[in-house]
C-alpha cells in the first residue's frame, strides 16, 4: 500500500520533472528563434527533410481518406436523396477534422520519430557537446531550425491532405458513384465557411504541429544517451504525440465548435 | 608582449578580445585551485589543485574513472564546480556568462575520445564547419585554410569522405584538423591513444608533439597510456581519489616514484589505489543477495 502511494508520488514527481525541463528546452527555443531568421537556409533545409519527405505518406493517405468518406458518405447521403451533398461532407469532415488529425498523426510518425532518433544519436555520438566545446550552441544551430521547420510544415501538409482527399472524393464520387460534378463542387462550396471551418482547420494543424515538433526535438534533447535510450525517446514522441494530438483536439473543438 | 610567430596565421574572430596575448608566457594558461565536484553522491574531485603551463604538453593521468574526462568538461566549461575556481587565461570559467564562455569556448579545442565528428557532414564539411560559423571567410579562402589543416593531419585526399567510412584513427585526425581550424591557444585531448594500433598511435603523438611546438599551443592530454604520455610530455600530473597525488616533469616522477605514482607508472595490481570500486564488501553483498532469495 505504501509502495503503491510511493509510487504514483515517485511517478507525479517525474512527470512534473519532464514537464519543468520541456518548458525550459522551449523558452532556450524561443530565445534562439532571432537565429533561425538570420540563418533561414538552415530552417529551409530542415522543412525540406521534415515536411517534404512527409508528402508522399500525407497525400497517399490524404487521397484514401477522401475515397473511403465518398464511399460511407455516399451510402448515408442516398438514403435521404442528397447524394449531391457529397461534396459538402467530404470537404467539411477532411477540413475540420480529419486533415489536421490524420496530418498530425501521420506527421508524428514519419517526422518526429526520425526528428527524435537523429537528436538523440547526435547526443549519443557527442555531436553536441562537441559543437558546444566549438562555441557553437545547439540551440540555435540544431534545436531551433528543426522545431520552426515542424511547426511551418505541419499546416502546409494538412492543407496538402485536404486538398487530396477532395480529389480523392471527386474520383468516387463522382467517377465511381455517378454524382453530379458541377454539384460536387457547388454543394462543397455552399457549405464551407471561409472562418468557420477553413479556420479552425489552420488553428488546429498549427497548434498540432507546435506540440508535435516540440514533443519530438524535447525527445531527443532529452534522450538517454544509449542506443536503448534512444528507442525508447522515438517511441515515447509517437506515443506522447499521438496522445496529445488528440486530446488537443477534442479540446480545440470544443472550444471552436461547442458554443453553437 | 604580442607573439610575433603567430600573426598573421589568427584567423580573427569577431568579439575575440584576446587576453591572453597580454599575458606573459610564465604565467600557466589553466589553473585549477581546490575544485570540488560530485556527481550525485559520489565525489569525483575532492580538492584537486593543479597547473597547466602555457606553450607545453601536460598529461593529466589517472586510473579509469579517476574523473579525467570530467575533468576535461569542467575546463570547457560543460559542468560547473561545486566548489573552487578554474582559469584559463585568467577567467574563472565556472562564473562566465555564456556569451563570454562561447569567447574563450573559441580560444580552445577539445577532441573527444570518439572524435565526435558531425556525421551529415563530409570530411571537409566537418572541418569548415568552425570557420562557418565564426567567420565570415569567402568560400576560396575557406577552402584553402581547410585543406591546410586537413593536409597537416594527412589527410586532404580524404576530404569528401563521409564520417562512417572513417577508421578510428583517420576520425580522429579529422577531429583534430577541426579542433585547430580556428587556431585556439590550447588544445585538450581526451584518451587520444586508446584503440589505436602502434603505428596510428605514432602518428598521433607525432601530430600533437607537431602541432604543438609549430603552433605553440598549450596542449593537455588525458591518458593512461603511460609509455606514450611520458614520452610526448613537459609536465605529468597524477591524480587519484580526487586530487593530484604527483606532478613535475616525467623523468623527476619516474625517479621520485611515490608509492603512488610507482604503482601506476609500473601497473602493478596492488598498491594505494584499490582495483575495486568502492562499495559494500564483497561478503556482505553476497550474504545479502543470499537472504533476500530465501525470502
Ligand atoms: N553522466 C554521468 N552521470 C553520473 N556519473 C558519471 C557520469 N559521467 C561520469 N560519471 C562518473 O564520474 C566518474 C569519473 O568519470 P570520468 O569519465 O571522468 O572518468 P575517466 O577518468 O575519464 O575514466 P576513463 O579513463 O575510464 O575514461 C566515474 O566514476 C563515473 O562513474
Ligand atoms: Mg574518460
Amino acid at each position: 500500500m505504501i509502495d503503491a502511494i510511493a509510487s504514483v508520488g515517485r511517478f507525479s514527481l517525474d512527470a512534473l520533472a519532464v514537464l519543468g525541463r520541456a518548458s525550459m528546452f522551449l523558452l532556450r527555443i524561443f530565445a534562439a528563434l532571432d537565429a533561425v531568421v538570420r540563418r533561414f537556409g538552415l530552417t529551409v533545409w530542415q522543412v525540406y527533410s521534415v515536411g517534404v519527405r512527409s508528402v508522399l505518406i500525407v497525400v497517399v493517405a490524404g487521397l484514401f481518406v477522401g475515397m473511403v468518406l465518398a464511399y460511407q458518405g455516399y451510402i448515408t447521403l442516398v438514403d435521404f436523396g442528397a447524394a449531391e451533398a457529397l461534396g459538402g461532407v467530404v470537404a467539411l469532415s477532411l477540413v475540420r477534422e480529419l486533415g489536421p488529425v490524420v496530418t498530425a498523426l501521420l506527421f508524428a510518425g514519419r517526422a518526429g520519430s526520425a526528428l527524435t532518433a537523429e537528436l538523440g544519436l547526435m547526443k549519443t555520438t557527442e555531436q553536441l557537446s562537441a559543437m558546444e566545446m566549438m562555441a557553437v550552441n545547439p540551440y540555435r544551430r540544431v534545436f531551433a531550425p528543426r522545431f520552426v521547420a515542424g511547426f511551418l510544415s505541419m499546416p502546409l501538409l494538412a492543407a496538402m491532405f485536404s486538398a487530396v482527399g477532395v480529389m480523392g472524393g471527386y474520383i468516387v464520387g463522382v467517377g465511381l458513384l455517378g454524382v453530379d460534378s458541377g454539384a460536387y463542387f457547388s454543394q462543397m462550396q455552399a457549405v464551407t465557411d471561409w472562418n468557420e471551418d477553413v479556420m479552425s482547420g489552420v488553428i488546429k494543424s498549427i497548434v498540432f504541429g507546435f506540440v508535435v515538433s516540440w514533443i519530438a526535438v524535447f525527445q531527443g534533447m532529452d534522450a538517454t544517451p544509449t542506443s536503448e535510450g534512444i528507442s525508447r525517446a522515438t517511441t515515447q514522441t509517437v506515443v506522447v504525440s499521438s496522445l496529445a494530438v488528440l486530446g488537443l483536439d477534442f479540446i480545440l473543438t470544443g472550444l471552436m465548435f461547442g458554443g453553437n | 608582449m604580442h607573439a610575433p610567430r603567430r600573426e598573421g596565421r589568427r584567423v580573427r574572430i569577431p568579439g575575440d578580445s584576446n587576453v591572453s596575448q597580454s599575458a606573459s608566457a610564465e604565467t600557466p594558461h589553466i589553473v585549477v585551485e581546490d575544485l570540488h565536484f560530485r556527481r550525485g553522491r559520489k565525489p569525483i574531485f575532492d580538492g584537486l589543485s593543479l597547473e597547466v603551463p602555457r606553450g607545453r604538453v601536460t598529461t593529466v593521468m589517472g586510473p579509469s574513472g579517476s574523473g579525467k574526462t570530467t575533468l576535461l568538461r569542467l575546463i570547457g566549461g560543460q559542468l560547473r564546480p561545486d566548489a573552487g575556481r578554474i582559469l584559463v587565461d585568467g577567467e574563472e570559467i565556472g562564473r562566465l556568462s555564456t556569451r563570454r564562455l562561447y569567447a574563450v569556448r573559441k580560444r580552445m579545442g577539445l577532441l573527444f575520445q570518439t572524435g565526435a565528428l558531425l556525421t551529415d557532414l563530409s570530411v571537409f564539411e566537418n572541418v569548415a564547419f568552425p570557420l562557418r560559423e565564426h567567420t565570415e571567410l569567402p568560400e576560396d579562402i575557406l577552402r584553402t585554410l581547410v585543406l591546410m589543416k586537413l593536409e597537416a593531419v594527412g589527410l586532404r585526399a580524404a576530404r569528401d569522405m563521409d564520417p562512417a567510412e572513417l577508421s578510428g584513427g583517420m576520425a580522429r585526425r579529422v577531429a583534430l584538423a577541426r579542433a585547430l581550424a580556428l587556431d585556439p591557444e590550447l588544445i585538450m585531448y581526451d584518451e587520444p591513444f586508446t584503440g589505436l594500433d602502434p603505428i596510428t598511435m605514432g602518428q598521433i603523438v607525432t601530430l600533437i608533439r607537431r602541432t604543438n611546438h609549430s603552433l605553440g599551443l598549450t596542449s593537455v592530454l588525458v591518458s593512461h597510456d603511460v609509455n606514450e604520455a611520458m614520452s610526448i610530455s613537459d609536465h605529468v600530473v597524477l591524480i587519484a581519489e580526487g586530487r593530484a597525488v604527483d606532478a613535475g616533469p616525467p623523468d623527476a616522477l619516474q625517479a621520485r616514484a611515490s608509492d603512488w605514482s610507482a604503482q601506476f607508472l609500473e601497473g602493478r595490481p596492488d598498491g594505494p589505489v584499490p582495483f575495486h570500486y568502492p562499495g559494500a564488501s564483497y561478503q556482505d553483498d553476497l550474504l545479502d543477495a543470499g537472504g533476500r532469495n530465501h525470502d
